[in-house]
């Protein structure tokens, strides 16, 4: 039975590991994306201004509200005609079409970044507000404010946030498997099928994630320690 | 944008909205169930009950829903063995199928939520009750299940909004719930765009729901915390 | 730690430019399922290969274009033809009026018709049935035959994938049997050797390869081959309606493909006989 996971043309092994692969990079780019689109929302959503923080909170609501698969769906058939217009707009008047993996990482990176909103907005605010008033006070600019103090401070109460919307990134990138992109769940869907052996390889599928998302718990919880360095404990 | 065809959809879709409801309040009231035990066995002292509750919510909040619902589905049914067994009526269907990893699934993350709930009643409430004179199951129903579930009452209401969107995925292992029929409604119409906006918007309106009760309840729950006119 | 950042930032813009690509001129751009085997499927070295595979490259050859060949779910496959994701599908897409209303149809390239499956010791394959059912013209042993197989198949449960001239054969000629839609044949095939559903219906060459393939030794064909009507016209290369060009150059293609013989012979290497069409 498990010569089916071999290394090679005759078996699934390393077709499996490169959709391994794949996942790691859709989600990484995703996450990225997310956490632009997160500082973004995070920032409208404070900034006191009601236009940008309704259309914040029309986007957290509508990503978070609609089931990923849908948000998929929809980015996959639409980004197309969206990039193009875009592009039109801008002048260009190309054949612009985003492969399976943009669409994927732009698809998942707005879910992530739905959720990103919330714990960098959460985090903005556990920042105390004396350390800026001070920081102000000895003259820093509002550049020098937000990267040396706001930043820094916010990353630390973040993170453990992030790292769920992380782990929740690994896993919604196993819905882009209906764009037919050769990630984890893609390649076992295939093998399950042409095999007739559906419980070996959604095992494994299960063993890469749950690898997967191990090794980044073991990240998170060491970037987690350095962002606490300065923090005295009890 | 075809609004004739949105609206024809709208009767169609809703008619698989009782499918998801049934499919999320099965399964949330089954993983409850399921959660409460994996909860109580994590907060014991014991490892030998500690460790396989922790194992088992390692294993299902770190793997993607869609993995776990074709294991069962699929996976399971491989086996000639389990198909001539007990389990076979409830597994041959898909509408169990789902509600099964469903509620395997929520249960995982419902137990972490009432875990963190408990953990977050203060020591002093229940030093104050045990000074009393309170016994083990008179503090455990009078003081730390009401704290409890105040505490864990929104995170609740979050993990019942991700089910409503995770019922979604049972679509993939041949239901018709909402997200079903829209599938087969596009492979009629090819209105990709038309049907999945109706979809959303009743997943939506079903979330809104949900969110306003949820923070209902809550007002009803905190009266020391409301503010007196 | 920066740096590494840094380089996969600029990695993942490199991805995205890459992708903006110009399309058109001397390539085509053609969709498969990549799970329809013999027509399309996925092999263990993750290679797209079968007929249409072949057929394609063929095709293109003809037209001195460059091929490039993709895999795209059967779900989303004319809706990602509309928005451009590619200029031709050729996954075992049987012409169909339903179809034409959203797309053109270069071909057809083959034909094949459409048959039951079921297990070995399934009570459905108890009776006899016509050797062949045309539907748009149904003589009087025919009806027999589908009269037969409605009461048969009364209460049963049938597998189809979905979005396909099954689904609607199904729907349109046996209402009363309840029919359960997969987004992939191979998975109507798993669910009929663990007994969930009753029967599968299917092109007669995707449901002999279910039989054929690993833990399929139960599964065995049964009733009449169907033909027309709602199973259109056989299969052929779809591409959008405002493609005229592109449409007129696969028909030409095809047909010289179809008039050598070279269809043929890539039909008997892969499905064991001839499906080109004969005039």
């Amino acid at each position: 039975m498990f010569e089916l996971l071999a290394y090679g043309d005759t078996g699934w092994g390393d077709e499996l590991l490169a959709g391994t692969a794949m996942t790691v990079a859709v989600s990484l780019g995703a996450f990225l994306l997310g956490q632009v689109f997160g500082l973004l929302g995070a920032t409208a959503k404070l900034s006191g201004r009601r236009i940008p923080a309704a259309i914040a909170d029309v986007y957290t609501t509508l990503v978070r509200g609609i089931p990923e698969l849908l948000v998929i769906y929809l980015l996959f058939f639409g980004s197309g005609n969206l990039l193009r217009w875009f592009a039109g707009l801008m002048g260009l008047d190309g054949y612009f079409e985003p492969n399976a993996f943009t669409v994927g990482v732009i698809a998942v990176g707005l879910i992530s970044g739905s959720y990103s909103t919330e714990v960098i907005r959460g985090a903005i605010q556990a920042v105390p507000h004396g350390q800026l008033e001070a920081a102000r006070a000895l003259g820093m600019r509002p550049r020098q404010v937000t990267f040396r103090i706001l930043l820094p401070q916010m990353l630390r109460f973040a993170l453990p946030g992030l790292g769920n919307v992380w782990q929740l990134t690994l896993k919604d990138t196993s819905l882009i498997s209906v764009t037919a992109l050769a990630e984890i769940m893609r390649t076992a869907h295939l093998a399950a099928g042409s095999t007739r052996n559906p419980f070996l390889f959604y095992s494994t599928a299960a063993v890469l994630y749950l690898l997967l998302t191990s090794l980044s718990t073991y990240a998170f919880a060491r970037a987690e320690r350095h962002a606490g360095r300065g923090v005295r404990r009890a | 944008m075809d609004l004739t065809l949105m609206w024809e959809s709208l009767p169609r879709l809703l008619g698989g909205a009782p499918l998801t409801l049934q499919l999320v309040g099965l399964s949330l009231l089954l993983g409850l169930c399921i959660a409460v035990g994996l909860a109580v066995m994590r907060l014991s002292r014991n490892p030998l009950l500690s460790g396989p509750a922790a194992a088992y919510v390692f294993v299902f909040r770190g793997t993607p829903l869609l993995v776990q619902i074709f294991l069962i589905y699929y996976g399971l049914g491989q086996f000639p063995a389990l198909r001539e067994s007990f389990a076979w009526p409830f597994l041959r269907e898909a509408y169990w199928c789902a509600v099964l990893a469903l509620a395997l699934n929520t249960a995982a993350y419902t137990s972490e939520i009432i875990r963190g709930g408990v953990q977050s009643v203060p020591f002093g409430q229940i030093e104050a009750a045990r000074a009393l004179g309170m016994g083990r199951m008179q503090i455990y129903r009078r003081i730390v299940a009401p704290i409890a579930l105040r505490q864990a009452l929104p995170a609740y209401g979050n993990e019942i909004i991700l089910m409503v969107k995770a019922s979604s995925l049972a679509s993939t292992i041949t239901l018709l719930e909402i997200t079903g029929i829209a599938r087969r409604l596009i492979s009629q119409t090819f209105a990709v765009f038309e049907i999945f906006i109706i979809a959303g918007a009743i997943y939506l309106l079903m979330n809104f729901v949900v969110s306003r009760v949820i923070s209902l309840v809550e007002w009803r729950l905190t009266p020391h915390l409301r503010r007196a006119t | 730690m920066k740096k590494s950042l840094t380089v996969l930032a600029a990695a993942a813009a490199l991805a995205m430019t890459a992708s903006v690509a110009q399309a058109q001129g001397s390539k085509i751009r053609v969709a498969t399922e990549g799970a329809y085997p013999p027509w399309n499927a996925t092999n263990a070295a993750g290679k797209l290969e079968g007929f249409e595979i072949d057929l394609a490259n063929e095709l293109c050859k003809r037209l001195s274009a460059q091929c490039e060949i993709v895999a795209q779910d059967w779900d989303g496959i004319i809706p990602s033809l509309q928005a451009k994701k590619y200029d031709v599908i050729m996954a075992g897409m049987s012409v169909t009026d339903e179809r034409k209303k959203v797309i053109d149809f270069a071909g057809p390239y083959a034909s094949e018709p459409t048959s039951f499956a079921a297990l070995k010791n399934s009570p459905l394959l108890k009776g006899s049935f016509a050797e062949r059912v045309t539907l748009d013209q149904v003589d009087g042993d025919e009806q027999k035959s589908i009269d037969a197989l409605k009461a048969a198949l009364k209460g049963k449960t049938v597998g189809v994938q979905v979005s396909t001239i099954q689904a609607n054969m199904l729907e349109k000629h046996f209402p009363d049997v309840s029919m359960k839609t997969y987004d992939k044949i191979d998975s109507a095939g798993l669910d009929l050797v663990a007994g969930r559903i009753d029967a599968v219906l299917a092109d007669r060459s995707a449901a002999a390869a279910l039989a054929q393939a690993e833990g399929g030794k139960d599964i065995t064909l049964f009733g009449p081959g169907f033909t027309g009507g709602v199973l259109g016209v056989g299969v052929g290369a779809g591409v959008r309606k405002d493609d005229a060009q592109l449409k007129a150059n696969l028909d030409k293609a095809i047909q010289a493909a179809t008039a050598d013989g070279t269809i043929g012979k890539l039909s008997t290497q892969w499905f064991g006989f001839d499906i080109s069409i004969k005039k």
